[in-house]
Order: C-alpha cells, then structure tokens, then sequence
C-alpha cells in the first residue's frame, strides 16, 4: 500500500542534472500510497532519499513510524528548513536541535484529535462493556451453550482523569462529558479557560479517578509517567486507556498489576515495542488491545494530505508554517 | 411480602433472587422447567402465583396469563414490552410495570460503543493484534466516526440520549418517529426509508409494536447503503433478519452493530465470518449498577402492590 517514490516515476529527478519541473523540490522521508503520490505531485518535484540532490533540498516530508529526527539525519540532509510531520505524536523529533538549525516544524494541527479521541472512547466502551469480548463469545457459539455474558461496568457518573489536556485530551473530555463522566485532568499548568477540575499530581489524580487516560505527548518528563504508585493509585477498580504512546507507562509493571489483577482493566492502542505486545496482554480477558490503529481513517488521511500541502505551500512563499508544532 | 407466589421466568440477578427470599417471596422458577412443561408448571402452582417477574425474552403472553387466575401483577425486568400481552393485563386488571429511565444511559452508551467497535472495527483489531499478525504488516484504514451523520428511529428517553451522546462527536442528528417533536437542532424525517436515505448511521431505538416490527426492512437496508451502519439496541424484530443477513453478506450493506436478535441466543452463523459487524448477547442494560437499579425498581413496584401504595413504573 505504501512505497517510496519510485526512481522511475517521469516526476522524479534520477540525476544531478536540474530538474526541468519548476516545481518546488519536496524530500519525502517516507513510504506513501498512490493517494499521496498523485497529490503530492502535482504541486512539488519529489525527490527520495537516494537521489543525489536529496540534500539539497529545503522541505521535507516525515512521519514518526519511518523517521527520527535527529542529528545524524538533520546532518544528512543539511538543507532542510521546513519538516512536515503526518502523525499525531512528535516524539521522535529533536525540536531543539531543529529549532537550533533554524528548521521549522509543523504537524498536522488538530486533525488527528477527533479520530484518536473517539478511539480513545471507543476503547473505554469496549472495556467497561466488554464489547470485543462478548463479540467473540457470541462467535464462539457460548451465548447459546453457555447463557448470558458477564455483566459489565457502567459508564455514566465515572470519574475520569485525562493525562495531558492538549487537543486529543479535550476532545476525549468533550465527549465523555456528554456520558456525564466527570472529568478531571493533569497538565504541565493548569488551564483556566476549562471546567475540568485540575489535579496536578498523578498520583493524586490516579486516586481520584475511576478510569485514566493516557493522552499526553511523550516526552523526558512524561516518560513511564504512569508507573507502580500510579497504578496502585489507580486501584483494583480502575480502568486505564492509552491512545498516547506505549512508554508512558511502565508497561511490565502494567502487565503484571493487569494479570495480578491490582487494576481492573485496560484499553491499549500503543506498546512499549511495537509492534511486539507483551505475551500476558494477550492470554488476558480484561483488556483490549488495538495495533496503533487510532490515526488510521481515509477521512483523516485525505485531510492530513491538503494540510501538509498546505504548509510547504507556506513555507515555498516565505511565510511560516501553517500548523507549527506547538509545546504545550 | 411474606407467602406471596412469584413466577420467575428467567434466571434472575441473584441480588434480586436474594431480596426477592429476604422478604418472605415463594419462588417459582420458570426457567428451570423444559419449554414444553411450562405452562405446566404454571397451571400446577396457580394457586399461589400473584405475580412474575419477567424479562425481555420471556414476560406474560396469554395463555401464562390464562393459566394464572390469581395474577394481579407482571413486573418486567426491562424496559420494553413486547412480550407481555398488554391488552389481556387490562382486560383481566393485572398491573404491569417496567424499568424505565434506570438502564438509558447504559443503553445509549452501548449504542455509541457499537457504532465506534463497527466503524473503527476494534474486535478485528483486537483480533490482528492478539494474532501477531502486526508484526508482518499494519492494519487497514477504518472509517471516521465523528462528523457521521446518525439518523434515530424513535426519538424516546433512549433515542435522545443517544443522540446527546452522538452531538458530542459532532454528528448531526435526524430521527424518524410517529410525530415531529420539538427539538429544531434535530432533523425530523416522516418516513424510515427517507431517514435511512439521509443518514450514514440508522441506530434502532423504538418499542416494538405491531406497527414497528420490521421497520428496518429491504427497502430500508437498501438506502442505508454499502456506507451506511445499521445499530439495533432495539429487538430483534425490529429488523428483517434474513435480510440483513443477506444485506451485509453481499456487501450492500456498510456494517452493523447489533445486540438483539430474531431468536436469540441464536446468532445468525454468516454474520462470524464478517469484520464489519459486531454481535453482542443482549447487553445493553447489563452493567452491575443498572442491573441492580432495575432490580430495585422490580422490588419497588412488587412492595408497593402488595402493601397497596401507588406503583413506582406502572405503564397499565
């Protein structure tokens, strides 16, 4: 589904000749599909990573699942002013290095926050409703054999409290409040312009939660952010939801209270080394586990694309990047 | 409550089997005779029975009424009540309440949870992970939910609070019910057929009546489309199973969520192999919280009954 623009393709330069396209040249660091090929195509000259004018060119094209950002590649491509990120997390990005460099980068704004917040629920439904598990018990013919499914947990009036309020959090607050979840958070600072009760310690908000959720960028600080203390705070009755990255969690220690049964249950779209998910998770009945799927729709990919566009397109004209990374 | 016989027609929550002893109740249980002895076993014990408890899959048809003559109450275990012969209550002075109100907010939940599970196909992905098949390749691109827009049929205390649910993903709502209400943010439509056409989610949360049964037919799974997601919270009748079955098979039909069924337990067996549809057993009450709220609102109306106070959720 996905390749490298090919050496072949009439767009792209195969030499050190100029190319006869006026076209802004575009260094696309990874795979794309034929969607993205054609649309990219039309507005930039695409070079790939093994032509020889690769590092002459000023923008590039990068994703977290194929690219680390760092010196050695920032090195290797010594032109580059303008990088455009296609997923939700930067993790994999050195913005002091680039911000160093004088390289601009932007994502792709809020894009991804209304798919990965509604997965986010999706998760969190499936969980405390046992969703995927009584699908397959119907699958298996045990509704006929074996009677009614396990009763499960409701949702309404749970206290919820999201780690890192950013766009994808809000959006998950937004709509658990319509469950009339209540719903509290942890940020680096508090934001006043919300309602949300803020707990600035995890700990404490653990304790206070029925159910968290792991939405925050992964960064030094946030790294195993949710550890033992945090899940014994959590307690046997809590539920956990991580739509962030997989090593904001301690994941042995997560495995371990999940199997031991010290937390209820967990609805997990990211692991510590994907795509390898921890040999417990799988032999378990109280969990849900998704191959980091929440980004992953075509509405949100065609929408990725113009945004994309829309940036070099800005940076091409001597403006800023339309949808800078922004630390919050 | 003491020495009053009560028809159990279903195993029942056992805090509610419990509570039901604590006060003095003489039980009978249905469910533990074969389907062809029951009315049996109703005629047997009539000379104490004065009330059931049913549920939504067996309540009160007539001839258990008929062969009762010392009913005076059917308190249902549910909110719908398609199996208790509501004329025949009349007609003979049973009351018979429900649990309204108490399981809505689960059942919403469960609504919006199978529309994310069918369009973000999370069972499939729980499945491929589990599988290791991650590990050789990335799964396939699934549909957006938020923006979608959810057509209801049947804008009761259920379908509103799907819809209020539904707003918060930034979906905009239209319904199909007997008659316009006054909600001018939600788009009305006067037939199914004209909701089904105008909606990528149809969600099925009316009564079932005379009138209702098979509201979602061909003509209906046709303009829902090979886009369109049908969730049916409902009962099984609501649709016209065979239909839908063959519908989602030939892919003229985009997915579906659906928790009730025809005859249930039984599961249409060409529905396993699909990815586009999620099946689960009659849940959408079944939370230990709401179950036990239902339980108390059973226990409620019984009391009241028998120590002639008003009933708490007397629909007759």
């Amino acid at each position: 589904m996905y390749a490298f623009p090919s050496h072949t393709a009439a767009s792209i330069p195969t030499s050190d000749e100029t190319p006869t396209s006026d076209l802004p040249p575009l260094l696309v660091l990874r795979p794309l599909s034929d969607t993205w090929l054609s649309a990219l195509n039309a507005k930039f000259t695409l070079y790939s990573p093994s032509s020889p004018l690769s590092a002459s060119v000023h923008a590039a094209l990068i994703s977290g699942a194929y690219n680390r950002v760092d010196p050695a590649l920032l090195d290797q491509y010594p032109s580059l002013r303008c990088l455009v990120n296609t997923g939700a997390g930067v993790n994999h990005i050195n913005l002091e290095e680039c911000k160093r460099r004088g390289v601009q980068v932007a994502n792709v704004g809020e894009t991804h926050s209304k798919n990965v917040a509604d997965y986010a629920v999706g998760l969190l439904l499936d969980v405390m409703r046992r969703i995927t598990m009584s699908d397959r018990y119907v699958r298996n013919g045990l509704w006929v054999t074996r009677g009614n499914y396990p009763l499960g947990s409701k949702l309404g009036g749970k206290r919820v409290g999201i780690v890192g309020l950013g766009s994808i959090g809000s959006a998950i607050a937004k709509r658990l409040e319509a469950f009339e979840c209540k719903i509290s958070y942890l940020s680096r600072k508090a934001k006043p312009t919300v309602s949300y009760r803020y707990i600035p310690n995890i700990c404490d908000l653990a304790a206070e939660s029925d159910i968290l959720v792991v939405s925050c960028a992964l960064t030094k600080e946030t790294h195993h952010i949710v550890n033992k203390q945090v899940l014994q705070a959590l307690g046997k009755e809590g539920i956990i939801i991580n739509i962030g990255r997989g090593a904001s969690i301690d994941e042995p220690e997560l495995v371990r209270c999940l199997a031991q049964g010290e937390i209820k249950g967990a609805g997990l779209d990211v692991f510590e080394h994907e795509p390898n998910i921890p040999k417990e998770l799988i032999e378990l009945e109280n969990v849900v586990l998704t191959p980091h799927q929440s980004v992953f729709t075509p509405e949100a990919m065609a929408e990725v694309i113009q945004i994309c566009i829309a940036n070099f397109e800005a940076f091409f004209t001597g403006k800023p990047v339309i949808t800078p990374v922004v630390a919050d | 409550m003491d020495k009053i016989g009560v028809l159990v027609t279903h195993k029942p929550l056992p805090y509610l089997e419990q509570e039901l002893t604590r006060r003095g109740c003489r039980l009978f249980r249905l469910w533990e005779s074969p389907e062809s002895r029951r009315l049996e076993f109703c005629r047997e014990n009539s000379s104490e029975i004065r009330a059931i408890v049913g549920n939504s899959n067996f309540g009160a048809d007539a001839a258990t009424i008929d062969a009762l003559p010392k009913l005076e109450i059917v308190a249902s275990f549910s909110v719908g009540l398609d199996k208790v012969d509501l004329p025949k209550c009349k007609e003979r002075g049973i009351r018979v309440t429900n649990t309204p109100d108490v399981l809505t907010d689960d059942v919403a939940d469960l609504a919006i949870g199978l529309t994310i599970s069918v369009m973000r196909r999370i069972p499939s992905a729980d499945k491929y992970a589990r599988s290791g098949a991650w590990k050789k390749g990335e799964y396939t691109l699934t549909t957006r939910f938020s923006g979608k827009r959810v057509g209801i049929l049947g804008l009761g205390r259920i379908g509103l609070a799907i819809a209020k649910r539904a707003e918060a993903f930034d979906c905009p709502i239209s319904y199909y019910s007997r008659s316009e209400k006054p909600h001018p943010n939600y788009t009305y439509y006067s037939t199914p057929i004209d909701l089904a056409s105008n909606c990528d989610i149809l969600v099925v949360a009316c009564a079932l009546t005379e009138e209702t049964r098979h509201i979602v037919n061909r003509a209906v799974i046709d303009a829902l489309g090979p886009k369109g997601v049908l969730i049916n919270i409902g009962r099984g009748p609501h649709v016209d199973e065979p239909e839908l079955v063959a519908a989602l098979v030939e892919g003229r039909l985009g997915g579906a969520g659906l928790d009730v069924f025809d005859n249930e337990p039984h599961v249409p067996e060409e529905l396993f192999a699909l990815d586009n549809v999620v099946l689960v057993p009659h849940v959408a009450s079944a939370t230990i919280e709401t179950r036990t709220a239902m339980a108390d609102l059973v226990l409620g109306n019984l009391e009241a009954h028998f120590l002639k106070k008003p009933l708490l959720t007397a629909v007759v």
